[in-house]
C-alpha cells in the first residue's frame, strides 16, 4: 500500500507500473551481460591468487607458464606501475590508487588469501588455468591479524608497512588503524547522569558478502592507435573509465568503457578488480582478452561488507526521552583502508534526536578481502547495535517500542549527531506507518508446535542517499516517440524509472521513451548507480532535458502557427495558442513536423545533484523459533519507508523486499567463516547460505510518500535504506521469543541453541530482565 | 606441458533443432550451449550447482547446466530460455514476469522462467509454497522472490493481477 502526503500531485505516467523497457531482452536470454561478449581471436584469462593471508612473495616465475603452448601473455604486479597515494572517488566509496593497484595485483607481499599474483592470457579458459599451474611462487608466510582486536593490539603485526593511519587530528605510522574519527555534541556524561535507565552492550559482527548472481568480468581490447576498449559488468562505467586510466598512467578519452547488463552488484561492483588486468594482458597479448572471476575467488577477492565490534550506550529519563547516546565502531577495512564505517557513524544515531552524543569510528585493516559498498554500506551493522540497544532501553522503561522511537524520532530541523541538520524527512510519518500497519496490529499468534516459540521485533533504518553527476541526452522521433540516452548502468529497472520521468514532462506514454544506457562515448560524464541515486539524479537529468525538449518543440509549434512564442502553452502531452482555441497540436504532431520546422531536435540534461534527501526504512519482523534445534523461520514482515515519490512503484516495492530479504539472510545464516589462518571456509554458494524462496516469506510493504523538495517529483533514493534494520529487527523478535538479547551475527541455528541452552555460543548474553518475553501486552 | 584432449562429437537436439558440435570432455552443458553454440541466455552463477542461474531442461527434466557434461546430451534434447517464447508471443511465464515486476537485475531470470516451466508443465496449479519449494533451486539476490512467486501464481491462473503485490 501507499501512503501519500497531501497535496498530491496528479501525475499521468509517474505512479504507474509500466513493463520497463528492457525486459523482454532480459525475459528471453537476449540481454547482453559482461560474460557473454565473445570476439574474433578472444583470449580466456585466469588469475593466479594467494594461498596465504599475509606472507612475503620471496621469488615468482612465470618463465614456464609463459612457454606452455597456447598462452599468449603472462603478468605480474611489476606490470602495474606504481602510483603515488591519490585518492579518487569511486561514488559509494573513496580509494587510494596506490593501494587499488596493489589490490589488483600484489607487489611483493600478499595481504589476504586469494590476493591476485600473476595472471595468464591464454586460447581457452583450460588452457589458462592449466598454465597457472607452471607458476612458481615461494611464500614466506607471516602472522596475519584478522579481528579488530588483533589488529588494534599493542604489538600486533602491521599489514601495511607504509600505512600512516589519520587518528583524529594526528598521523601515526606502525598501526593498523587506517582512521580514528570523533563526532561529539553536548555533554554525554552529564545526559547519563540525568539517565534513569542506561543500557551498554558491545555488539560483533561477521564480514557478509553482496552475493550478486554474476560473478565480476571484464574484456579488453586495444586498437593499433593505442586506444583501449574495455567491457565490463560494473555499476558505473565513467568511474572504471577513470581509475584504468589513472592505473594504466593513459588519458581518459583513449579509454571506452561499455558497460553490459550487470547481474547484481550492490555497491560491491563499484571497485575495479578485472578490468586493468584484461588490459594488460590484452596489450601483451596483441588479441582481446576476456577474465570472469569463479564463485570462490567473488568470495574471497571482492569486497564483502566489514564485521568489527560496536558498543553503544543509551540513557533515557523515566519519561521515555534519550538522554544521551555514545558509540564506538572499529570496523575491518580489510586489507586496505577504506571501510565504511563513517558511514555507520554518521548513520547510527540518524534516527533519533539526540541532545549529548558521541561517536568513535575505527578504520582497521586486517588481512581479509578489502571490503567495499554493500547497500547501505555501514549502517546495517550500526543499526543492529543502536535498534537492539534502544529496543532494551524501552523495555526496561515499559514503554511501546515504536512509541519509545517515536517519542525520540529526529525531525525537520534537527541535527543529526555527526553535524548536518536534517531537511524533509519521513521519520515520523514511517513510525506512525508502521504503528497502523496491518502487521504490528495482528496477532502473533500461537506457536506451530509446542516446542517452538514466536516472537515480534521492529527496527527503524537511516540511509543517507546520494546525488552526485549525471547525463541524459533525448532526441525527438519524427512519429513522436524519443531516443533516450542515459548514463546509468540499469542494475534493477532504472531505464523505466528514468524513461517515465522524461516521459512525464513530455506528455507521452512511458513505452514512447526509448531508453538506452550509454557507454563513455556516448553520453557525458555520469557517477556509478549506487548510492539510491540514479532515480533521483539521472532521472532529474532526464527531468531537465525533457524540460528542454518542450521549451524547442514550442518554437516549432510557434514555427507552425506564425505566433509568438510566448503565446503558446504546454500541458497535458499538447501545444495550444493561449489565445486561439483552434490552435492545437499533439506532441506528436510537433513532432512529425520537425522536417519543415527546422530538422531534428535533440537536448541534454545534466546534473551534479546534492539533497537527496535521506530515507527511513521501519521493519516489523514476526519470527518463529524451534527450541530444539535453534533453527529460526520468519513468518512474517513488513518494510515500512519513506520513498519520497515511486515513480515505478513495482520496482521500489522490489526494492524494499529485496534489502529485507538480504538482511533477513545477513541476520540468521550469511557469514564468512574463516580458519586462524584467514582461509574463508565457505566460499560457495552451499555453504554461504543465502537465504531461497522457501526461507522467506512474502515481504509486505508500505510505501509513504513525504515528497523530497530537492527533485521536481520528490523522488527520494529507495534501495539502500531496506537493509538497514532487518537484522536488528530479528534480534529485537527474539529477545521478544526468547527473552535472550543476541548481540553477535548471525543468528544461526547453533548461536540460538546454545543460548537456548542457557549458555552462550560466543556471545548470546541471556537478559537479566525478570519478566521474560513477550512482555509488552500487545497481544 | 599439456596437450589438448581430443573433442567428442555430440549430437543433440537444442530448442528443437538438431545440431551436431565437437566438445571437449571436461566440457559442461552450460559451456557447450555458452561457448561453443553462443546460446549465452543459460547464466553462470557459481559453475558448482548452487545457484540455479544455469537451469535448462534436458529430456524434460530440469538440471544444473554446470553440473552435466556436454557429451552427456548426446542423443538427448536440450530446452534453454532461447526456446522458451514462440515467434507469436511470449510464453505466459514470461509475460507475467514482466507484468509483475518479477525481476530486477536479471541475471537469474532464465533459470527462473525455465525452472517454473518445469514446474506448470507438471502441475498446472501449485500452491505458494509448492513454488517457493520448486524454485528453492534458484537462487535471486535482488527481488526477495515476493513477485517471482507471485509471477508464477499469475501465469499458472490461480489468481488475478494483484497477488503478487504487496499489501500494507
Ligand atoms: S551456475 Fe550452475 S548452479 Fe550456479
Ligand atoms: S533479479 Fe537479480 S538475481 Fe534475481
Amino acid at each position: 500500500m501507499t501512503i501519500t502526503e497531501k497535496p498530491q500531485q496528479q501525475y499521468k505516467v509517474i505512479g504507474t507500473r509500466p513493463i520497463r523497457h528492457d525486459g523482454l531482452e532480459k525475459v528471453t536470454g537476449r540481454a547482453v551481460y559482461g560474460a557473454d561478449v565473445k570476439f574474433p581471436g578472444l583470449l580466456w584469462g585466469a588469475v593466479l591468487r594467494s594461498p596465504h593471508a599475509h606472507a612475503r612473495i620471496k621469488k615468482l616465475d612465470v618463465s614456464k607458464a609463459a612457454k606452455m603452448p597456447g598462452v599468449f601473455a603472462v603478468m605480474t604486479g611489476a606490470d602495474l606501475v606504481d602510483l603515488e597515494s591519490k585518492l579518487v572517488d569511486m561514488g559509494e566509496e573513496i580509494d587510494n590508487l596506490a593501494y587499488t593497484t596493489k589490490k589488483l595485483m600484489a607487489d611483493d607481499k600478499v595481504v589476504y588469501k586469494g590476493h591476485p599474483v600473476a595472471a595468464v592470457a591464454a586460447v581457452d579458459l583450460n588452457t589458462a588455468q592449466e598454465a597457472l599451474k607452471l607458476i612458481a611462487v615461494a611464500y614466506e608466510p607471516l602472522p596475519v591479524v584478522l579481528t579488530v582486536e588483533e589488529a588494534m593490539a599493542p604489538g600486533a603485526p602491521l599489514v601495511l608497512d607504509d600505512l600512516v593511519g589519520e587518528h583524529l587530528t594526528g598521523e601515526a605510522r606502525n598501526t593498523n588503524i587506517a582512521k580514528h574519527t570523533r563526532y561529539e555534541f553536548g555533554d554525554t556524561a552529564k545526559g547519563f547522569a540525568r539517565a534513569a535507565v542506561t543500557v551498554e552492550r558491545t555488539f560483533k559482527l561477521t564480514m557478509v558478502h553482496q552475493g550478486y548472481i554474476e560473478p565480476q568480468n571484464a574484456t579488453a581490447q586495444w586498437n593499433q592507435d593505442g586506444k583501449l576498449t574495455v567491457w565490463t559488468s560494473t555499476q558505473g562505467a565513467f568511474n572504471v573509465r577513470d581509475a584504468v586510466a589513472s592505473i594504466l598512467k593513459m588519458p581518459e578519452s583513449n579509454i571506452r568503457v561499455i558497460p553490459l547488463e550487470i547481474g547484481g552488484g550492490f555497491g560491491g561492483k563499484i571497485p575495479i578488480y578485472l578490468e586493468p588486468v584484461a588490459a594488460v594482458l590484452a596489450r601483451k597479448a596483441g588479441r582481446p582478452v576476456k577474465l570472469v572471476m569463479d564463485r570462490k575467488s567473488v568470495f574471497e577477492a571482492t569486497g564483502p561488507t566489514p564485521g568489527g565490534t560496536i558498543r553503544v550506550k543509551v540513557g533515557a529519563d523515566s519519561a521515555g526521552n534519550i538522554t544521551a547516546a555514545e558509540a564506538d565502531l572499529r570496523y575491518e577495512a580489510g586489507a586496505y583502508p577504506g571501510s565504511p564505517v563513517g558511514a555507520g557513524a554518521q548513520c547510527i544515531f540518524a534516527p533519533y534526536r539526540l541532545p549529548n552524543s558521541r561517536i568513535d569510528a575505527y578504520d582497521v585493516v586486517v588481512n581479509k578481502p578489502k571490503t567495499a559498498a554493500y547497500r547501505a554500506p555501514g549502517a546495517t551493522q550500526a543499526a543492529f547495535a543502536m535498534e537492539s540497544v534502544v529496543d532494551e532501553v524501552a523495555e526496561r522503561l515499559g514503554i511501546d517500542p515504536l512509541e519509545f522511537r517515536l517519542r525520540n524520532a529526529s525531525r525537520e530541523g534537527d541535527r543529526r549527531a555527526d553535524g548536518p541538520i536534517f531537511p524533509r524527512i519521513g521519520n515520523v510519518q514511517v513510525l506512525q506507518a508502521a504503528k497502523r500497519s496491518a502487521q504490528w496490529n495482528a496477532p502473533l499468534g500461537a506457536p506451530s508446535a509446542p516446542h517452538k516459540k514466536r516472537g515480534r521485533g521492529v527496527a527503524n533504518g537511516f540511509w543517507f542517499n546520494g546525488g552526485m553527476k549525471s547525463s541524459c541526452n533525448l532526441a525527438v522521433n519524427k512519429d513522436g516517440t524519443v531516443a533516450m540516452v542515459e548514463g546509468s548502468v540499469d542494475i534493477g529497472g532504472t531505464r523505466a524509472s528514468i524513461a517515465m520521468q522524461a516521459a512525464e514532462v513530455l506528455g507521452i506514454p512511458a513505452e514512447d521513451v526509448h531508453p538506452t544506457v550509454g557507454d563513455t562515448d556516448t553520453v557525458g560524464q555520469t557517477d556509478v548507480t549506487g548510492g539510491s541515486r540514479t532515480t533521483f539524479a539521472t532521472g532529474y537529468a532526464a527531468y531537465l532535458a525533457a524540460t528542454n525538449v518542450v521549451k524547442q518543440m514550442m518554437g516549432r509549434a510557434a514555427k507552425l502557427w506564425e505566433i509568438d512564442e510566448s503565446g503558446i502553452e504546454f500541458k497535458d502531452g499538447t501545444f495550444f495558442s493561449k489565445s486561439d482555441p483552434e490552435l492545437r497540436l499533439t506532441f506528436k504532431q510537433v513532432a512529425e513536423k520537425l522536417d519543415e520546422t527546422g530538422g531534428p531536435l535533440s537536448a541534454t540534461g545534466t546534473v551534479n545533484m546534492r539533497g537527496a534527501g535521506g530515507a527511513f526504512s521501519t521493519q516489523i519482523a514476526d519470527v518463529e523459533v524451534d527450541t530444539e534445534t535453534g533453527k529460526v523461520d520468519v513468518l512474517r514482515w513488513t518494510v515500512v519507508q519513506d520513498v519520497g515519490k515511486a515513480i515505478h512503484p513495482a520496482y521500489v516495492e522490489g526494492q524494499m523486499q529485496g534489502g529485507a530479504a538480504q538482511g533477513i539472510g545477513w541476520a540468521l545464516n550469511e557469514e564468512y567463516f574463516w580458519d586462524d589462518k584467514g582461509n574463508m571456509h565457505n566460499s560457495s554458494f552451499l555453504d554461504y547460505r543465502m537465504p531461497t524462496a522457501l526461507d522467506l516469506p512474502k515481504i509486505e510493504t508500505v510505501l509513504v510518500e513525504v515528497p523530497n523538495p530537492n527533485h521536481p517529483y520528490g523522488v527520494r533514493g529507495v534501495g539502500e535504506a531496506p537493509i538497514v534494520a532487518p537484522v536488528a529487527a530479528i534480534a529485537n523478535a527474539l529477545r521478544d521469543a526468547l527473552g535472550t538479547r543476541f548481540t553477535e551475527t548471525p543468528m544461526k541455528p547453533s548461536r540460538v541453541l546454545a543460548a537456548i541452552k542457557g549458555g552462550t555460543l560466543d556471545g548470546a548474553a541471556t537478559a537479566a530482565s525478570s519478566n521474560g518475553a513477550s512482555r509488552r501486552g500487545r497481544r | 606441458m599439456t596437450t589438448q584432449p581430443k573433442k567428442a562429437r555430440v549430437s543433440t537436439t537444442v530448442n528443437g533443432q538438431p545440431v551436431d558440435v565437437l566438445v571437449a570432455p571436461y566440457q559442461s552443458l552450460l559451456e557447450m550451449l555458452r561457448e561453443v553454440l553462443g546460446l549465452t541466455g543459460t547464466k553462470e552463477g557459481c559453475n558448482d550447482g548452487n545457484c540455479g542461474a544455469c537451469t535448462v531442461s534436458l529430456d524434460g527434466r530440469i538440471v544444473d547446466s554446470c553440473l552435466v557434461l556436454g557429451a552427456e546430451a548426446d542423443g538427448k534434447r536440450v530446452d534453454t530460455i532461447e526456446g522458451m517464447a514462440r515467434p507469436e508471443g511470449l510464453h505466459p511465464l514470461q509475460q507475467a514476469f514482466l507484468e509483475e515486476a518479477a525481476l530486477q537485475c536479471g541475471i537469474c531470470t532464465p533459470g527462473f522462467l525455465v525452472a517454473a516451466r518445469a514446474l506448470l508443465e507438471r502441475e498446472p496449479h501449485p500452491s505458494e509454497e509448492r513454488i517457493r519449494l520448486w524454485l528453492a533451486g534458484n537462487l535471486c539476490r535482488c527481488t526477495g522472490y515476493d513477485k517471482i512467486v507471485g509471477a508464477v501464481r499469475k501465469a499458472a491462473a490461480l489468481d488475478g493481477a494483484g497477488n503478487g503485490r504487496a499489501a500494507g
